[in-house]
């Protein structure tokens, strides 16, 4: 008998650990391009002292655990490359707490965004989250664990900008509260107590969030969005800094994507435009689009082709069956916004070597600080080449965005690596002594992060 | 069988594994797959079980007693369908039926997934029991042999053999006597729908089901069928025409309504309750009737109509769809799709759950006592509903 | 090449001027419209050619059928003058590429439904009314195919209305129908009006919809129970190439019972649905489009319309959502004719 799924079994109970091939097998994959790797056991905890308990036990036995939310980050990030424990925290899935004046709701890691989204639609209208572009089953834990951002980024940035606290389970199994919840004092602030930033975009490897206090924004009565498309890769930057000028606009995104045609070769925004009232819409639509847009309008270099009033959140993605195929994999990197002409370009260009219909695409994140670009390629899960195609597309395009003097974000091992290789050695250095501190087994997510 | 054999050889690598599959018509959970809801390993998602199914046939996993519970313990709900974006959804059910053929043929099924079949063949029902006591849930009640009458009451496995269903097929024999519906039944000579056979992936047994009822029906002349269980419903409506079986079917809430809103049943007598409805995957999702059911109980006085958060194509299966009801895969837990769904209906507020399907009322029943809920919530099917209101006790 | 047929000598001997006189967003006496006309016709600029909105309502004004609309569009695209920005008229000539497969060719011989560019609005089309009618353009992956192209005058684009246009006939020739009823008033317009206009042969007959529609509602005449609901009508501007044909708005409605409400944007006056005035590149577009449906909308409320009935696909997609939210109900017209034959409407909203 195997004593550690024996041990598993204790923790959590028969039904929640599995040594299966079928478990091992489905949580051998991630959605994207990345070889499977199995791991030896999927285990899915419902408490923060479970997961305590079988972190413990995977110090003392060196078994390695890979904690997982929705699955969707897409570049490899949760596939157990040295097996271990799959550890599944979607049974971690109550809203604990939402504090409406103080704007703040505080999950466990296993609330999905589109479990938050439409927990808020019903009971707290006036409020909402920054919501990814992800399909709605993503966590938000594991989406401030890779510094996601979502639809309320061109206001008030990266997604784990918004994290007013946290409650990790450190590798070592102890317990760890950080913000003014960390001395009791409710989840409303991450500072100003001496700053640990050592879980927010580390990927999983330097402990498990089992608890996060994320910002909640004022949320309008209306919600649409606008489109208005170029010709001109090159107006984009400075489009996207009047547009944030204006401090009327919620999500800034522009992309241009072969498939359809309408879409080849054009840029397109779309704009986000919130307000309360017809009164505060038409201000708004008048400094955007009149006042703001309309010297390329006059001048035949852009078009509005309108607003509608409604937003879809979450957004239903189809991107995966493109190509008849069932997936696709993204590279994002966080670009200087002036970069997009060159990004839209090059990247244009990879996928049509690849043969691959290009997509791309760019959200604006602060006042024009940085975009987040990201450049998608299409395969088809059923042709082991279109795959490798996609693969070789995505390691060029990391090398790109690092050449265009961008940040690979959420990099798979490939980018990592890149990543690393640049790193100021110092910085690196400190990386490492962190992570032999906190986890001096290296139980946490191996393999990424990894410093030599 | 390999990929290449297989029907949906062609398109079931294009699940992405994206998980809407697993939501209500909102987000507000990722619990609406009923087996994923019970277990919450991925494997038991609508898009693990594609995936595995991909793997088995590609040769990646073997067979095991394990894959075969995950696939079966699919209730053929159709949530994913409706909720999955991606154009092949039309066909999810029908690849994971596939895949459950394939293992029939190789005889490689969950035991009581055979049990079910073997019985059904040797007596017409899952239970076993023996095809002459089929016809002894009508004793007493006065309801005549099918002889030409305007329509056929198919009653269903469940409506004549287990003692709840029971009930409820002879109240609402009863309530069509009362409205004068000219009506008759098979009683003994009665034989299973099919339903469930066919998404067991028996194929052969179904399409010989389905064959003999047809033959049966026209024999008798049938043209209009009223039906107790969605599930016959279902497959009466849109699989019997495959094999030349044209007949006007209806739910019986359809015809109840009808009856109600042409005057032709009176149920001044009202039921005093607050109720909230419990859609059938079979009326519901597989068919969209979303309006009868509750047409009928708004039309009932006394009955205040309340709706679970999840409702319609979003509502929660009981978890007995697809043979479970029987073979049973999803019980024994707190997180069993029907325990799940009673606690929901207790937040309500209501006092009585209806329902509209014999599968569903089993189920819900029995979860009710597992929740220790029998003080504050009865399960009715709006069948004893109306009949109350309309003076049946 | 194909060339429109236009009269330069007919403008000259017109007494009315009525093109550019009764242009509604444009305020021109005869004088002026006289010498602007003949200016466009000669090919020199003008600032109708500029200011015009593109609501091809000149094309029914001309007393004499002379297509003032299609000259000013040529000349818009001839001397430049797009009346769009560029990257607008890009994307719309890149919407109307067919990136799907080839169709599936059907042959019909007979009488078929065209859904053209509309096959996601399939809805539209059932019950009774349409029974036992073959239908062309059903798949939306391929309805590109049976694009009728017209939109482009919009765009100040023929060149590519005359490029595609023979093209798309030859498919829906292909499959061998005689009498295409046009579920789009634009590919109506197209076929009867722009094709004869520039010399584009069209071997079937084109059926409008609403005369079908009418035909159908007489043949069904017993089930219709008068549906007694005010109504007003969202004229598109593709209708002003069939204004023959507008007379069915009015035999349908009486048919139904549907009290058709006095108003002043009605008929030859009626408004755009302002869908390609807001994207124009003139000045203030944006609040030029918005004023007029503003207008439009009051006008409807005003006159107690409790229903607005819509023709075209791309109207209901720019006001649906503004008449609702004025308590109007917005609806297609063959729903309406289904409401009234006891069937339920598949759009209502
Ligand atoms: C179509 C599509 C669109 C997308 N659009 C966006 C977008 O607009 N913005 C955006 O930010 N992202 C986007 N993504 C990427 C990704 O899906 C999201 O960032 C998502 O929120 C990641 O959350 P997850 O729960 O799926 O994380 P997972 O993929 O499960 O995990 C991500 C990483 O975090 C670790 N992890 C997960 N949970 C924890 C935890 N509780 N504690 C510690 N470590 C943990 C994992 O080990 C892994 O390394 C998109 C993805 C897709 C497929
Ligand atoms: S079945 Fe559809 S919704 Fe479900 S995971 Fe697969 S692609 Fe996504
Ligand atoms: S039919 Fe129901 S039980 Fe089966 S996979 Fe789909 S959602 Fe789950």
């Amino acid at each position: 008998m195997d004593s550690v799924y024996q041990a598993l079994v204790d923790i959590v109970g028969q039904e929640h650990v599995s040594n299966r091939q079928e478990e091992l097998f489905i949580y051998s994959y991630d959605l994207g391009t990345t070889e499977p790797h199995r791991p030896d056991y999927a285990v899915i905890p419902r408490t923060t002292e479970e997961i305590q308990e079988i972190v413990k036990l995977a110090n003392k036995e060196k078994v390695p655990v890979v904690p997982l939310g929705g699955g969707l980050s897409l570049a490899g990030l949760a596939v157990p490359f040295r097996g271990g424990i799959a550890l599944d925290l979607k049974r971690m899935d109550s809203i604990l707490e939402v504090n409406e004046k103080a704007r703040y709701a505080v999950v466990e890691c296993g609330v999905s965004q589109g479990q938050l989204t439409s927990y808020l639609e019903r009971n707290f209208p006036h409020l909402t989250h920054s919501e990814p572009g992800a399909p709605p089953t993503a966590t938000i834990a594991g989406n401030v664990a890779i510094h996601g951002q979502g639809d309320l980024a061109q206001p008030y940035g990266f997604n784990s900008d918004m994290v007013n606290g946290l409650e990790i389970v450190l590798p070592t199994g102890e317990v760890c509260k950080f913000g003014s919840c960390s001395i009791g004092s409710g989840w409303y602030t991450q500072h100003p107590l001496p700053d640990v930033g050592l879980f927010l975009g580390w990927s999983g490897t330097t402990g498990i969030i089992t608890k996060v206090s994320i910002r909640l924004f004022p949320s309008k009565k209306i919600r649409g969005v606008g489109q208005f498309v170029v010709e001109d890769e090159e107006l984009v930057p400075e489009i996207m800094y009047k547009l944030t000028h204006t401090q009327m606009t919620e999500d800034v995104i522009a992309f241009s994507q072969a498939i359809p045609p309408f879409a080849s070769g054009l840029q397109h925004f779309t704009i986000n435009i919130v307000a309360d009232s017809e009164k505060e819409l038409e201000f708004k639509h008048e400094i955007v689009w009149d006042d703001t847009l309309g010297e390329y309008i006059r001048s035949g270099a852009g078009g509005f082709l309108g607003f509608r009033s409604g937003l879809q959140r979450p957004q239903v993605s189809k991107t995966s069956d493109w190509r008849k195929g069932g997936g696709f994999e993204y590279v994002g990197a966080i670009m200087p916004v002036e970069t997009y002409p060159e990004c839209y370009r090059r990247g244009r260009d990879i996928s049509e070597r690849h043969d691959i219909p290009y997509t791309v695409l760019g959200r604006c994140i602060g006042a024009a600080h940085a975009m987040m670009f990201s450049w998608t390629y299409a395969f088809n899960r059923a042709d082991p080449e279109t795959i490798r195609q996609a693969r070789e597309a995505l390691h060029e395009t990391d090398d790109l965005a690092l050449e265009l003097h961008g940040t690979i974000w959420k990099p798979g091992l490939y980018g990592q690596k890149l990543v690393m290789e640049r790193l100021d050695p110092n910085t690196l250095n400190l990386m490492k002594k962190i992570k032999q501190m906190l986890d001096p087994n290296g139980i946490m997510n191996p393999g990424n992060w990894e410093v030599s | 069988m390999t990929l290449t054999d297989y029907k949906y050889g062609d398109v079931i690598h294009r699940c992405f594994r994206c998980g809407y599959c697993k939501f209500p018509i909102n987000w507000m959970d990722v619990n609406n797959c009923p087996a994923y809801a019970r277990f919450r390993m991925e494997t038991y998602s609508c898009g693990g079980r594609l995936w595995l199914t991909r793997a088995w046939l590609e040769g990646e996993i073997e067979w095991s007693d394990h894959l075969a519970d995950i696939l079966y313990s699919c209730t053929a709900c159709k949530n994913c369908e409706v909720k999955c974006p991606l154009s092949f959804n039309i066909d999810i059910l029908n690849m994971m039926i596939a895949a459950k053929g394939e293992m029939v043929e190789r005889g490689e099924v969950p035991s009581p997934v055979k049990e079910f079949l073997e019985n059904i063949q040797r007596q017409g029902n899952p239970y076993g029991t023996s095809r002459a006591k089929r016809g002894e849930w009508m004793e007493g009640t006065g309801i005549e042999a099918y002889q030409g009458q305007e329509f056929l009451y198919y009653v269903g496995c469940v409506g004549s053999y287990d003692t709840r269903g029971q009930e409820t097929a002879r109240i609402l024999g009863k309530v069509l006597q009362k409205a004068g519906v000219s009506f008759g039944v098979l009683g003994n000579d009665e034989n299973c729908d099919g339903n469930e056979v066919k998404n067991l992936g028996e194929e052969t047994l179904f399409e010989m089901l389905a064959e003999e009822n047809v033959a049966q029906f026209q024999g008798l002349g049938v043209q209009k069928i009223v039906t107790l269980s969605p599930h016959s419903y279902n497959t009466m409506k849109n699989d019997y025409p495959g094999f030349n079986g044209e007949f006007e079917v209806s739910h019986y809430t359809q015809l109840l309504q009808g009856l109600i809103r042409d005057g032709g049943l009176d149920v001044s007598g009202g039921y005093n309750a607050t109720v909230t409805y419990h859609d059938p995957c079979f009326l519901g999702r597989w068919n969209e009737e979303y309006n009868a059911p509750r047409a009928v109980l708004k039309s009932t006085p006394g009955v205040q109509l309340v709706e679970m958060a999840r409702n319609k194509d979003g509502a929660l299966c009981c978890g007995g769809g697809g043979g479970n009801f029987y073979i049973d895969l999803l019980g024994g837990s707190a997180d069993s799709p029907a325990r799940r769904r009673v606690r929901e209906a207790c937040e309500t507020g209501a006092n009585v759950l209806a329902v509209a399907c014999p599968n569903c009322l089993t189920m819900l029943e029995d979860a009710v006592k597992a929740e220790g809920l029998e003080d504050k919530l009865a399960v009715k099917d709006i069948a004893e509903i109306v009949g109350e209101a309309c003076g049946i006790k | 090449m194909y060339e429109l047929k236009f009269n330069e000598d007919e403008c000259l001997s017109c007494t009315t001027q009525d093109c550019l006189t009764r242009c509604q967003y444009m305020d021109i006496d005869r004088d002026t419209a006289k010498a602007e006309i003949l200016k466009i016709a000669h090919g020199e600029d003008s600032f109708v050619l500029h200011d015009c909105v593109t609501c091809y309502a000149c094309e029914e004004y001309c007393p004499v059928n002379n297509h003032p609309f299609y000259l000013i569009v040529e000349k818009q695209e001839e001397l430049d003058v797009p009346p769009l920005p560029r990257p607008l008229i890009r994307r719309g000539i890149q919407t109307g590429i067919p990136f799907r497969g080839e169709p599936d060719i059907e042959e019909i011989n007979g009488q078929a439904l065209d859904m053209g560019v509309f096959s996601d609005l399939m809805y539209l089309i059932q019950g009774r009314l349409f029974e036992g009618l073959p239908v062309i353009s059903q798949d939306p992956r391929k309805m590109f195919h049976y694009f009728c192209q017209l939109m482009y005058l919009h765009y100040g684009r023929t060149s590519v209305i005359k490029e595609r246009l023979p093209g798309i006939i030859q498919t829906i020739a292909k499959h061998n129908v005689t009498e295409v009823i046009c579920f789009h008033d634009e590919c109506y317009g197209t076929y009867t009006s722009y094709c004869p206009a520039v010399g584009i042969d069209v071997p079937f007959k084109a059926v409008h919809l609403f005369e079908f529609l009418y035909n159908r509602l007489n043949e069904l005449k017993d089930d219709i129970n008068p549906i007694n609901l005010k109504v007003a009508y969202q004229r598109p501007c593709s209708s002003r190439l069939s204004s023959d044909k507008h007379h069915f708005v009015r035999g349908i409605f009486e048919l139904i019972g549907a009290e058709n409400v006095e108003r002043e944007y009605v008929d030859e006056n009626a408004l755009c649905c302002g869908g390609t005035i807001q994207g124009q590149r003139r000045e203030g577009s944006r609040k030029r489009a918005a004023d007029v449906q503003k207008r439009n909308i009051e006008d409807m409320k005003n006159a107690g319309a409790e229903v607005c009935v819509f023709n075209c696909p791309a109207c209901y997609t720019t006001l649906g959502s503004m008449v609702a939210k004025n308590g109007i109900r917005p609806v297609f017209m063959s729903d309406l004719c289904r409401l009234a034959i006891g069937e339920k409407p598949a759009g209502w909203r």
